[in-house]
């Protein structure tokens, strides 16, 4: 069905697929969403953390004694209180453990020390300085080349692990055929060799991370407001880690202000929160300020890559292959699915067709804060094209060729789908010439190159300092994670469940496990229902965000809301309408085969006026009406989706920047994002996502950056330090699309999330680089970056200036 | 210490502590929990609000400094049931994903058009480069406002060529 076939219900909302404004604006835009911090409970109480001003020292002794005699303060809770609870350590994610609050030495910048509980949260913090603590200083590992040195100081002595290489590192993980990529190599015409970094950097939501928690001490129920975009895996870790029974455990995830993966993990925040509610009796809410959501929470990226490929000298790609030290700060906090440690990496190989690739990623503790799950990464895929994209812009460099008809020559054909890649995984379906031509053809290609040429000549001649460079970058992603067979977060396999009921008046809700934080499920999914049952978006209500209230599943992140619940939302209301045919059959007492569907109703094939709406059935299924043996009343449905595979959105960028030579200064001139996910539930909220990650990646580029001085300090704890796009630093972006479906998704739909995301920061490198001529500088190219790289002494941008 | 401030064409009195933010008297002490707290530094803009007019960040206002003054939220942006033109705007150009930047965006950029009614693109964008948010990419905040602009009395209206 065409968008221009979609029905039109009577408030004007498309009853399927369109451009629908969003249900969920009305109360936001009002000033009356419900985050996290509007929680507001009789009695309720404040806390706040007190954390380490050192990366690495040991714990000699903490005095409690002046802040619990704090007239206000209710609780004051340390390590060795939590060890006496069994909670001074929780398991990360990925097999690893962290500390909740330090017990015998604080392994980061930031690390929780001790947690005050008082009246309000004015007093909270004042009773932290009231807290006295000797610290033992210890070197710290700032910098992850040298965190696996004979004589780098041991970060993990809590862990026994006697037969690990080194006491920093956490494992080596390869992918693909390492003969095979060898050979080719050893055999090939050209091979290009490239160091690269993508540094740290901090998913930064508007709203920071925080948590209400009311333990009943009558019923021993634990209701908690948090800040997660996965609130059933939270609530299956709370029951882990405290030994709480799960069923005396709702986890409500309110109105989510941005998540971008940072809201994806357990702090130690929540978990303080939960044992001063259960120590004071009370309410305790605890919300992170931004210097503690920059410093301590969930990072992202921090790889550094060396990457190589080869080529024949007329530009046929071969083979590529990829070295990683990836710094994993502390502790082991990725949430990445079980077998796979480095996330979905290993789908460097990008959108080309050759046959030899191979990766090693290995991991390292440093003394910095853990995490790397976030900023809408889809599981590492980011910095997987970030590589592939720069190391062909690299080739095309040292080939002398234009880097588009390079990536033309060598990217898939659709008749190739679905293609396995060297590493192994199957994308499903693709046209990837047409999106770039579609690119090419929105930017103008052959006059930007045109006009670059020109500027490049006054450049040359003196005439003038600006120059202008063209980037590219073509993108494959893999969203949308199980099938639960393979992916898995802590045994809890990547499946999500859904139900639908519909009510007596046609009306119905539909619950989900998957978590809004601004994507529009409460409008997506209730046009998803629109499109399967011709029932109105407006009549369908979307409960998602509270475990009491809706079926298990594994939250929204790395784009996955669409590709698994909206094919669980599709498979529900398939269901429905299903039974639909068997009671309307009853009702037109004739056979369910005799019927035809058309959207919002059941008919009689060849007596289109014999039929019943989906209203009128609703209303039978719950009514008097004789139902066939073995049919129950009432119409709902359950499922649980289990992916088949992931979906494999793509899609052609082009940036065009302007790079003032004599100060390094870059202005993006334009963006054009050409983005394929499948048919568009909401061209509107798709077009949105874009818009976002198209901005996030911008700011990687050009401004975003955490990097540690050698005491392992954090040079990005504030928005003074860690530099967001604002609107001067984003242009009005220019978007095109084209639709191939995916052969096995229910509704053929990809996700989109992270898309822009993961595709627009090598495009601004590329286009950087190739206005100032330069094969290589490392994100953020910020002035002194890109003025650096020109006078041939390139900055180490991870590291302080000292 | 007692302050005393008309928030909202409302006069509220409250006995409070001199160090208490703005941000907090206003989320805290009065409820109103549109304006968001998202920095403390001044950069994000999210709790924006306007005293005697003029937008201010009151994550580094003290709620003492509005004494006498006259406050201004996002709850008294819509006239009862019916949004203002802006909240209009946002909704039509999808000017929000996760709202928590809107509060504080609208507060800004309806200042910008009681002051210019007609702002151009480059006007707004350095209008509301003060405020952050990480969800839109900014695109269709700035067509919002554009929409204000062209629709000065709401869904029915429209600026004649």
């Amino acid at each position: 069905m065409t968008a221009t076939d979609v029905p039109v219900s009577a408030e004007g909302n498309p009853i399927g697929f369109g451009r629908m404004l969003r249900k969920e604006d009305a109360r936001f835009l009002r000033g009356r969403g419900k985050y996290v911090d509007d929680v507001q409970l009789k009695g309720m109480l404040h806390g706040a953390i007190l954390r380490s001003p050192f990366a690495h020292a040991r714990i000699v002794s903490i005095d409690t004694s002046a802040a619990e005699a704090h007239p206000k303060v209710k609780a004051v809770v340390t390590g060795a209180v939590l060890e006496t609870l069994n909670l001074a350590w929780m398991p990360t994610l990925s097999q690893d453990t962290q500390s909740v609050l330090v017990t015998d030495k604080v392994r980061f910048q930031g690390q929780e020390v001790a947690f005050v509980v008082a009246e309000d949260h004015y007093s909270a913090r004042d009773a932290l300085d009231l807290i006295e603590v000797e610290y033992e200083q210890l070197p710290a590992v700032y910098d992850a080349k040298k965190a696996l040195d004979a004589d780098a100081p041991a970060i993990r002595d809590d862990l026994d692990r006697p037969d690990a290489p080194h006491p920093n590192h956490i494992y080596d993980w390869e992918a693909g055929n390492k003969e095979h990529t060898e050979e080719v190599f050893a055999n090939a015409e050209v091979v290009v060799t490239q160091e690269m970094l993508y540094p740290r950097v901090h998913p930064a939501p508007m709203e920071t991370c925080g948590s209400v928690a009311d333990m009943d001490p009558v019923s021993g129920k634990l209701t908690i407001w948090t800040t997660t975009q996965a609130p059933h895996a939270h609530r299956t870790l709370y029951a882990l880690v405290a030994g709480l029974p799960e069923h005396k455990i709702q986890v409500i995830s309110p109105d989510i202000g941005g998540g971008f993966g940072n809201k994806v993990g357990i702090y130690p925040g929540y978990v303080c929160s939960i044992v001063g509610s259960i120590l004071t009796g009370k309410p305790v809410k605890w919300v992170e300020d931004r210097s503690e959501n920059l410093m301590s929470t969930s990072f992202a990226r921090d790889y550094h890559m060396t990457g190589a490929i080869a080529a024949t000298r007329d530009g046929k790609i071969q083979g590529l292959k990829v070295d990683v030290l990836a710094d994993h700060g502390a502790f082991n906090g990725v949430a990445q699915p079980t077998k796979y440690p480095a996330g979905f990496f290993h789908i460097f190989t990008g959108s080309y067709d050759y046959d030899a690739a191979h990766c090693n990623v290995k991991a390292v503790y440093t003394n910095k804060a853990p995490g790397g799950v976030a900023y809408a990464c889809s599981f590492r895929v980011t910095e997987a094209v970030y590589l592939v994209e720069r190391m062909v812009d690299c080739l095309a460099q040292e080939l002398g060729m234009d880097p588009a008809e390079l990536r033309m020559k060598n990217l898939l054909q659709p008749e190739q789908f679905p293609y396995t890649t060297p590493t192994g995984w199957e994308y499903d379906s693709g046209d990837y010439p047409r999106a770039l031509n579609k690119a090419m053809e929105i930017a103008g290609y052959d006059a930007l190159r045109t006009e670059q040429a020109e500027m490049r000549r006054a450049y040359e001649a003196g005439e003038s300092q600006n120059l202008m460079g063209i980037g590219i970058s073509f993108f494959t992603e893999g969203v949308g994670a199980g099938p639960k067979k393979h992916m898995d977060i802590l045994g809890l396999g990547m499946a999500d469940g859904c139900e639908l009921r519909i009510h007596p008046t046609g009306k119905g809700v539909i619950r989900l496990s998957v978590q809004s934080q601004g994507q529009g499920h409460e409008t997506t999914f209730a046009q998803i229902v629109a499109q399967e049952l011709g029932i109105p978006p407006e009549d369908i209500d979307v409960v998602h965000g509270d475990t009491d209230n809706t079926p298990f599943g594994l939250g929204t992140y790395g784009s996955r809301s669409t590709p698994v619940s909206g094919a669980a939302a599709a498979v529900v209301s398939r269901r429905v309408r299903d039974k639909a045919r068997i009671i309307a059959a009853a009702a037109l007492e004739c056979s369910p085969d005799d019927l035809e569907w058309e959207p919002g109703r059941w008919f009689v094939k060849g007596d289109p006026d014999r039929g019943q709406t989906i209203q009128e059935i609703a209303m039978a299924a719950h009514g008097s009406l004789e139902l066939p043996e073995g049919v129950e009343g009432h119409l709902d449905a359950t499922a649980v989706y289990d992916p088949p595979e992931l979906t494999y959105p793509f899609g052609a960028y082009i940036c065009v920047t302007d790079v003032d030579a004599g100060t390094g200064q870059v202005k993006v001139r334009r963006f054009i994002a050409v983005d394929d996910c499948g048919p568009r539930i909401n061209p509107m909220i798709v077009d949105g996502q874009i818009h976002g990650g198209l901005a996030d990646g911008i700011g990687m580029a050009l401004m975003e950056l955490i990097a540690f001085d050698s005491n392992g300090t954090n040079l990005g704890g504030s928005f003074m330090d860690y530099l967001l796009p604002t609107a001067m630093e984003c242009p009005s972006y220019e978007l095109g699309e084209t639709v191939t479906p995916s052969p096995h998704h229910p509704l053929g739909v990809k996700g989109v999330g992270e898309s822009a995301t993961v595709g627009s920061p090598a495009a601004v490198v590329n286009s950087v680089l190739d206005a100032i001529q330069i094969r290589a500088a490392d994100m953020p190219l910020t002035p002194a970056v890109v003025w650096r790289a020109m006078q041939g002494s390139p900055l180490r941008n991870d590291l302080a200036i000292e | 210490m007692q302050v005393t401030m008309t928030v909202n064409g409302d006069a509220v009195t409250r006995e409070i502590e001199p160090r208490m933010l703005l941000v907090h008297f206003v989320r805290d002490e009065l409820g109103l929990t549109g304006t968001h707290w998202g920095c403390d530094t001044s950069n994000c803009g999210t709790c924006t609000l306007w005293i005697d007019g003029e937008p201010v960040k009151s994550c580094t206002t003290l709620a003492v400094m509005a004494g006498g003054h006259e406050v201004r939220t996002v709850e008294d942006l819509a006239d009862g049931a019916n949004l203002s033109p802006l909240q209009q705007g946002f909704m039509e150009e999808h000017g929000l994903q996760c709202g928590f930047c809107t509060p504080g965006m609208m507060m800004t950029a309806q200042a910008l058009l009681d002051k210019q009614p007609d702002p151009d693109e480059a006007t707004i964008r350095e209008a509301i480069c003060g405020n952050l948010c990480r969800c839109t990419g900014y695109e269709n905040i700035v067509k919002a406002v554009r929409w204000a602009a062209e629709h000065p009395a709401g869904a029915d209206s429209e600026v004649s060529a």
